[in-house]
């Protein structure tokens, strides 16, 4: 039986950004993958590093979300200088449009909130003549929009892809269609876990399987409730660069092709695509940009989010099983940078940052005293 | 490169570049191209390489050009009429109102 240091559970963009950052603490690595059949965020996601509307109501998360912004631009580079694979992180700022006035007045209270609650990250209102300045293209209909001078967007596939690269270039073994289904051990000696018929140990583990976790978590006494949501997504033909801004509704890649898409359903696990959500989405987008009557749509498709019941992460050790963490999130790309270069070294020392106590879900269990 | 089997009359006009080029009834745009000896049909939006129908039924999006001031438009999937304007498809399309692209039209 082979044994590992740290052995990560689930190789999509959270399990995918801790094991390389273990690996690159000089850790033996493994990251066990599930096959095709699995439900896989990370390969059907936006691609934004979004900071602005993070962490409204828990600012820890706020915090967190916005010092990921601040590392990407490391994880980036050293991503590149590891495996010669740019993720065309660009970091230009992010617009969040607003199509009349009510929303105009949500969105800035929502902005003066955070601003309240967690310090400024620069976030502030564009009426519609500095958003036009900005934006040429941007349609009549829409009358302003929040900005938040560090969002960004990146390319989701290429950074999966990234990770997993130089995970292997440290030695680490990516091993994928491992579905593990059993996980013993945990008294102060080590893990024990089970995929099929093979069997791997490990001193440290990390269950970041996505919606696979909920059923992993409990096997080390950790609680890791997380349902999906289903967002559809609409891509066009490349376009000549019109969109540099991230924005929550509309981006356009480095290479052209434009990404449409903020659909939220409550499905369960179907991963398809209606026709109604993709004319809503198209519709609504119409009204942003015009000038994207005539692109031509050449690929659509649906994934499912990975939601605990409040939004927020969760990042916790196991009281019962020392040296098993829990780690899941619903922005895996934005939060790649920190969970990369701070959450993977504070694991690998054996507790969570400080601070992080507010992750637990612990949260979820409040007694009625 | 391509030489038509048979040697019937090619009486449907219309044009490439603004040159003039003659096609059969039922011609698609790319099959009239191709018989006209053209080898370049547009240019890629990323290395600006030069492109021509590969599949000939819809699937490659290798044959794209501009018919009629839309852009974009598979030529394999497009059957000639008379008069068209057809037009090399450069790089990626513009945005329908994207000033820059009008300019540069
Ligand atoms: C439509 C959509 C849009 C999104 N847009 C953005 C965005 O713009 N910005 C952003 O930051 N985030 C976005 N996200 C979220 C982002 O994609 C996820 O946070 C990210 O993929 C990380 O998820 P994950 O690694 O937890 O799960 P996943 O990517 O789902 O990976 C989980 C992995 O665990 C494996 N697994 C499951 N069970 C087992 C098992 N028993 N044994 C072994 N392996 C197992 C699976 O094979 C899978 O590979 C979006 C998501 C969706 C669906
Ligand atoms: S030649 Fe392949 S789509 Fe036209």
């Amino acid at each position: 039986m082979k044994a590992y240091d740290l052995i990560v559970i689930g190789g999509g963009l959270v399990g995918g950004a801790i094991a390389w950052g273990a690996a690159r603490q000089g850790a033996s690595v493994a990251l066990l993958d599930e096959g095709d059949v699995a439900y896989r965020a990370a390969r059907g996601n936006f691609g934004l590093v979004w900071v602005q509307s993070k962490g409204a109501g828990m600012p820890p998360y706020a915090h967190w979300s916005r010092r990921s912004s601040e590392v990407w631009p490391q994880l980036a580079a050293a991503l590149l200088q590891a495996t010669e694979l740019d993720v065309a992180l660009r970091q230009p700022g992010g617009l969040h449009f607003c199509l009349n006035d009510a929303e105009l007045e949500a969105r800035a209270e929502m902005i003066q909130r955070m601003h309240n609650e967690s310090g400024g990250s620069g976030t502030r209102m564009v009426g519609r003549a500095e958003m036009k300045a900005m934006v040429p293209a941007i349609g009549d209909g829409v009358v302003g929009a929040s900005y938040c001078p560090i969002d960004g967007h990146a390319n989701p596939l290429k950074l999966l892809r990234a990770l997993h690269a130089a995970l292997l270039k440290l030695g680490g073994a990516y091993l994928p269609g491992r579905t593990v289904d059993a996980i013993a051990g945990g008294e102060g000696g080590g893990f024990t876990l089970q995929a099929g018929a093979e069997r791997f140990a490990c001193a440290k583990l990390v269950i970041a399987a996505g919606l696979g976790s909920r059923k992993l978590a409990p096997m080390v006494g950790l609680d890791m409730p997380v349902t999906p949501l289903r967002g559809q997504i609409i891509v066009t033909e490349r376009m000549r660069p019109f969109l540099d801004y991230a924005t929550h509704v509309v981006r356009q890649t480095d290479e052209g092709s434009v990404l449409l898409g903020d659909s939220q359903e409550d499905v369960g696990f179907d991963n398809g695509t209606t026709v109604p959500v993709m004319q809503d989405i198209a519709a609504r987008n119409l009204v942003m940009f015009p000038g994207l009557k005539d692109a031509n749509i050449v690929r659509v498709w649906g994934a499912l989010r990975v939601m605990t019941p409040d939004g927020y992460p969760i990042y916790e050790q196991s009281r019962t099983h020392p040296g098993a963490f829990a780690a899941t999130c619903h922005s895996g790309v934005t939060l790649a940078g920190a969970h990369a270069l701070e959450l993977a070294p504070a694991i690998l020392a054996g507790a969570l940052p400080s601070g992080f106590d507010v992750f637990s879900s612990r949260r979820f269990h409040v007694q009625a005293a | 490169m391509f030489r038509r089997l048979e040697d019937a009359r090619a009486d449907i006009s219309f044009s490439f570049e603004g040159r003039e080029v003659t096609a059969r009834p039922g011609d698609s745009v790319a099959a009239a191209l191709l018989a006209a000896g053209l080898r370049s049909f547009r240019a890629t939006p990323v290395s600006g390489a030069p492109r021509a129908p590969w599949c000939m039924m819809g699937a490659c999006f290798d044959c794209l050009v501009e018919i009629d001031g839309v852009a974009s438009r598979q030529a394999c999937m497009t059957q000639v009429a008379p008069g068209m304007r057809v037009r090399r498809q450069r790089g990626a399309k513009a945005l329908e109102s994207d000033p820059a692209a009008e300019t540069a039209a």
